[in-house]
């Protein structure tokens, strides 16, 4: 790849993924059977035209990239094997390594309280993980009213459950960059 | 002792570019057996073959080599130049100092030296050529076409009108291939069958067409202007001489319900029937597989299930013990049309295919394919050309047709554009609309493919004047809900998801080759492309020709294509084999293998690995008439010269002519010399 | 097309010593599909130990926010069974079967991965276990849970229910990873639930997302979606929903009532472990079927006391026979003599 290729949108998801955006001839059956499509400003398709035609700002700073579910609807059903899904996920992280994700709060703090939570106890407290949303959120009543469901239900648990090699799991995250 | 005359040419600035003509020349002046040298600008032109005329009768040449572009390009040019001053043909090579030198090398001076090398080495050949004479073969005038749909039909009159037998071969057991099945045709709207039938019946009554229906060629020997080919009659159960045509037999038959592959599984028929009324011959076809007699036959029965047909029939035409026969004949030519299948959506799939899950693998009723649309858009149909849905025959008043369903999907393992596609889609949009005229239609398409002639404002019309809705996006899902079918698309140009409630669904599914078309080729020794479509000889200039001689192809069995083109294509085969049979004669080029007989030892490896079967073993005798042993003779006409029977050879005794071991062996010495 | 789908889809291996990787869900919020698992795996002799020490797949947070992150928190666990010297992996979670299997295809075919992943996780690694989900191996297991259903001392309540199998997404899709079932029309959790002797209901909602991951961040999505899927397996005749990721259970569970009408019954959503330990035998307690949100009581007791009222009418009928049969032959004897 030349360097010029490289520096565009479209090298650069090409060097990380190995997938050509101009494969998508944007057809919209990605975005026809999307489950977010109707929530989202920009759909898979929209997504992969942007990539091919450089639009760095706009791909990496919309919030829609933030509202796909990972449900790789997209991806089955693309004729031309051009793996949206996959070019969402590496779009993402473009866009948290350059600092320009605009993530919706919520989604936001979901993930960082996820990962925060594995990272210092290897497994997921659940409770403890939606603590931290909560406050990350500040959606503070949020799935109030389930609580005591799920406590006589015996679904929440107060004690976090932590893995006796939690400091493999510090090292993992560090040597892939990433602090939540 | 050889006088050779050697020619460069500078190709205007192809050659003379990058090496040094003129001191090509000057180096082969002084190479021992040159007696002329010179160089040209155009070698090709008129001026630069007077030039070779004159050199060989001013020099009294024995040999020529003109060292300028690729032997593919002017071998034949120059030879003829040279057999027109009375040197014989075969004692003219050319050394290509274009393709394997100036185009490939920056350095003049290297270039130079090498262009040198290139000449003296064909030189050195030339000195071993032999003066050869062209092969003469007969040609049978008779041609043989595979397939009586449209594109068959049509290859079959103008050969006939052309004045030649023609054998023409059909599979089912009427012709008129697809073409019967549609309802009408874009871009005019002409009743399909109203334009066909003529034809089908003017092939059937034509003096010098021979017809065999429910018939496929069993095996193909032989060589352009000498094929033998077998035909096999598959049993109709139907004396084809007693039959009448009458229907009695269709009538009495019990066995009512078995699906129609004519009207593409939307219709019934009796075991025993023609496919459908015009049908060309009007003889019937007993099918077997699903006759009661003939499946009471095969569970052991004593006694015959049902005859009812034979008792119907006043000419005494069914045989139920006739079995497959089989026609041997003589052809000089074959023209390939046997046409496409329809791509089928479903769960089993041949190799390297797959279906579509997403729009229910052909398992929802009211989601059908383009000719089962033509089959209810037909007044001959089974719903007498009503729009009827097949689940409750109500009339839909929301039709989807979907675009591309199968074609540029390399998802599914289709990457080509079906072509027609755009425009029958088109055509069933406006053939519903006349009929329901407050139905809604919504076709779903990527791009509009319209590029014949009138065909772009055929697809307008659709839009403009009969009401289609175009909306640009695929789908992503069709699924049967309550009684409706749901269809979950886009409309790319609004940036909408689009959700549609349809009563029925038409898919515009790919053109594929037909089944055993592999099978066939092998037969013909054709090739056919990775999707198994037939093979061209090239894509630009031979279209209709096969890389196979005397081997023709027209239709949709070559790509997907329309009825205009494949017509046109049928033509321009029957003007080929017409060209073909102009002679009585075919001459070929020398270059075969010859057996020196005294030599050969009769292993037969030769045989072995001739990839054209051209070897066969040949008895020899003593004196008094005992045969003593055999050797392995090359028959002239098969052989294509591929040299493969030389490689093997362990004696040293089969030689392929103007690549003769001794030609070879020299140019490599000659090259060496050099270094 | 690596070697991974292909054993995955193809082999089958011994069912008696697989290790067992329940992920956090299973240890927390979706209990009852673990406790349900470990029930039915005993009775049908598949035995599964847990990975020791194993940790978080990572799930959707790993791979959406980096994609070496999403490989390598898998990884670990993969080469943690290695280690412990497995050569299967059972992941009943949707979620973690998917990470595990992508990350397995992820390191067998990208450049270079395959070098840096043990550095990363500071293991060794030879990518050699297989990963299998609780649907795959209970179809294998069909033969299995048929006989046990048959050979059950207590009436089965499932027969003739009329059960619809939720795959939702990470089950089926990408094939590439998934690979042992179809990705549009798949029919793995039919055939179990048809083994159990239920009707598994043709319906259209098979593979559609239900939100997965939005059930906490942004519910309105959930909602907006398993409505779909509730209706459209209530139109199509289901008694129940069956699933068999913890996802999609908590979203169609916990998260039900906002998507039906008011005064509309509500649907129970049973794991595919709780309907085959139901038709083989098990108690409701011992599978968990206390611990969803909607009710899951009135549906077992109705169909417990209607396969109870079934079993005891074809023991009638079976009664009656049998005594017919004795008053005929004793009328022959007492004819004959």
């Amino acid at each position: 790849m030349t360097s010029e290729r490289r520096r565009t949108l479209a090298g650069e998801i090409l060097e990380a993924t190995g997938i050509n955006a101009a494969t998508c001839y944007q057809c919209g059956k990605c975005s026809a059977g999307c489950p977010m499509a109707s929530e989202s400003a920009l759909r898979p398709h929209a997504i992969m035209r942007l990539v091919m035609q450089d639009r760095r700002e706009r791909a990496l700073t919309d919030e829609s990239i933030w509202l796909c579910l990972t449900c790789e609807t997209c991806s089955a059903r693309c004729p031309n094997d051009c793996d949206p899904a996959r070019v969402i996920d590496a779009v993402r992280e473009l866009s948290i390594e350059t600092g320009v994700a605009d993530i919706p709060r919520t989604i936001s703090a979901f993930h960082k309280a996820f990962l925060e939570q594995i990272r210092s106890n290897g497994r997921l407290h659940e409770f403890g993980m939606v603590m931290d949303y909560k406050l990350r959120s500040g959606e503070l009543m949020k799935d109030v009213t389930s609580a005591p469901g799920m406590l006589t239900r015996g679904k929440l648990s107060f004690r976090a459950e932590r893995i006796e090699a939690v400091d493999e799991i510090k090292r993992i995250f560090e040597k892939c960059g990433v602090t939540p | 002792m050889s006088r050779i005359g050697v020619f460069i040419c500078h190709c205007g600035e192809n050659i003379a570019r990058t090496v040094d003509v003129e001191a090509v020349a000057e180096a082969l002046k002084d190479h021992p057996g040159v007696a002329f040298a010179t160089g040209y600008k155009y070698m090709c032109s008129d001026p630069g073959q007077t030039l070779v005329r004159q050199a060989i009768a001013e020099h009294d040449l024995t040999g020529v080599v003109v060292a300028a572009c690729s032997p593919h390009m002017h071998e034949r040019t120059f030879r003829r130049a040279c057999d027109q001053a009375g040197l014989n043909k075969y004692m003219c090579e050319m050394a290509n100092i274009r393709e394997h030198c100036s185009w490939i090398h920056e350095d003049r001076g290297e270039a130079t030296e090498k262009a040198i090398d290139i000449a003296r080495t064909i030189v050195e050949k030339v000195k071993h050529n032999q003066p050869l004479e062209s092969i003469r073969i007969p040609v049978t005038k008779r041609a043989l076409v595979i397939g009586g749909g449209i594109a068959g039909i049509q290859a079959a009159l103008d050969i006939a009108d052309g004045g030649h037998e023609v054998i023409l071969v059909e599979k089912e057991a009427s012709i008129g291939g697809h073409m019967s099945q549609l309802s009408e045709t874009f871009p005019t709207l002409d009743c399909s069958q109203c334009i066909l039938t003529p034809r089908m019946v003017e092939a059937y009554q034509h003096p010098n067409i021979t017809l065999h229906t429910w018939s496929e060629v069993e095996s193909v020997d032989g060589y352009i202007g000498n094929f033998t080919v077998k035909i096999r009659k598959k049993a109709r159960s139907v004396n084809e001489d007693l039959c009448n045509g009458c229907g009695d037999c269709q009538a009495a038959c019990p066995a009512k319900k078995i699906p129609s592959e004519f009207e593409a599984g939307l219709g019934k028929r009796t075991a025993i029937s023609v496919p459908f009324p015009q049908a060309v011959p009007n003889i019937p076809v007993l099918d077997r597989q699903n006759c009661t007699l003939f499946k009471g036959r095969r569970k052991g029965l004593a006694k015959d299930a049902c005859g009812k047909c034979k008792e119907a029939c006043l000419k005494g035409a069914i045989d139920y013990d006739a079995e497959d026969t089989f026609v041997e004949k003589q052809v000089g030519a074959i023209v390939v049309a046997v046409g496409f299948k329809l791509y089928d959506i479903g769960r089993e799939q041949p190799e390297g295919l797959k279906g579509y899950g997403e729009y229910g693998y052909g398992e929802v009723p009211d989601v059908i394919d383009g000719l089962q649309f033509e089959r209810l858009a037909s007044a001959s149909g089974p719903t007498a050309g009503a729009i009827l849905r097949p689940s409750d025959g109500t009339e839909p008043k929301t039709v989807v047709f979907v675009h591309c369903v199968g074609s540029r999907d390399p998802e599914k393992g289709i990457k080509y554009c079906s072509k027609i596609c755009c425009m029958y889609n088109a055509k069933h949009a406006m053939l519903y609309k006349h009929k329901v005229h407050d139905g809604r239609a919504v076709a779903f398409y990527m791009d509009i493919r319209a590029a014949g002639k009138g065909y772009d404002e055929f697809s307008r019309r659709a839009i403009e004047e009969d009401g289609a809705e175009y909306v640009r996006g695929r789908v992503s899902r069709i699924f049967r809900d309550g009684d409706k079918v749901r269809v979950w698309g886009y409309d790319t140009l609004n940036g909408e998801q689009v959700v549609i409630d349809a009563d029925m669904v038409v898919l515009a599914t790919a053109m594929r080759p037909q089944d055993g078309v592999r099978e066939l080729a092998q037969k013909l020794s054709v090739s056919t492309d990775e999707h198994g479509f037939i093979n061209e000889a090239h894509p630009k200039l031979r279209p209709v020709e096969t890389n196979t001689a005397g081997v023709f192809v027209a239709g949709a069995c070559q790509a997907p294509r329309d009825i205009p083109e494949s017509v046109a294509m049928a033509s321009a085969s029957a003007a080929k084999v017409m060209s073909l049979f102009s002679a009585d004669e075919l001459e070929r080029e020398p270059a075969v293998a010859i057996v020196n007989e005294n030599t050969c030892i009769g292993c037969m490896r030769c045989e072995l690995v001739c990839p054209y079967g051209a070897i066969e073993q040949r008895e020899i005798c003593t004196v008094d008439g005992q045969v003593c042993g055999h050797v392995a003779y090359v028959n002239p006409g098969v052989c294509q010269g591929c040299g493969t029977c030389q490689a093997v050879c362990l004696s040293k005794s089969v030689e392929l002519q103007t690549f003769t071991d001794e030609q070879v062996y020299s140019e490599i010495n000659a090259l060496c010399a050099w270094e | 097309m690596s070697d991974v789908t292909v054993t995955a889809r193809e082999a089958r291996h011994a069912l008696t010593d697989i290790a067992y990787y329940p992920g956090c869900s299973l240890h927390g919020t979706s209990r009852e599909f673990d406790e349900s698992l470990r029930a039915v795996a005993a009775e049908l002799g598949i035995g599964i130990t847990e990975i020791r020490d194993w940790s978080c797949c990572g799930a959707s947070s790993g791979h959406t926010t980096d994609h070496l992150l999403g490989v390598a928190l898998p990884a670990r666990n993969l080469a943690l069974a290695e280690a412990q010297g497995y050569d299967t992996v059972l992941a009943p979670c949707a979620a973690c079967y998917n990470r595990l299997s992508a990350a397995r295809l992820a390191i067998a075919t990208e450049d270079g991965l395959a070098e840096r992943i043990p550095d990363v996780i500071g293991r060794g690694f030879g990518n050699t276990v297989q990963v299998r989900n609780a649907v795959e191996l209970l179809r294998d297991a069909a033969v299995t849970v048929e006989e046990k259903a048959a050979a059950s001392l207590t009436p089965n309540p499932l027969e003739g229910v009329k059960l619809a199998a939720y795959y939702g997404c990470l089950l089926v899709r990408p094939a590439e990873v998934c690979g042992y079932d179809d990705p549009e029309q798949p029919t793995s959790m039919d055939e179990v639930i048809s083994a159990c002797g239920a009707d598994a209901v043709d319906w259209n909602m098979k593979v559609e997302c239900c939100g997965g991951a939005f059930s906490v961040t942004r519910t309105s999505s959930v909602v907006r979606l398993g409505r779909a899927i509730i209706d459209d397996a209530r139109a199509h005749g289901a008694e129940a929903i069956v699933v068999a990721c913890p996802l999609c259970h908590s979203n169609l569970d916990l998260r039900q009532k906002a998507m039906v009408a008011r005064g509309e019954e509500p649907l129970p959503i049973l794991f595919v472990t709780q309907v085959v330990g139901l038709a083989v035998g098990l108690t409701p307690e011992s599978l968990g079927l206390e611990r969803h949100f909607v009710d899951t009581e009135p549906l077992i007791a109705r169909l417990v006391e209607q396969a109870g009222a079934r079993d005891a009418e074809e023991r009638r009928v079976k009664q009656e026979a049998a005594a017919k049969a004795a008053e005929r032959a004793a009328r022959q004897k007492k004819g004959s003599s």
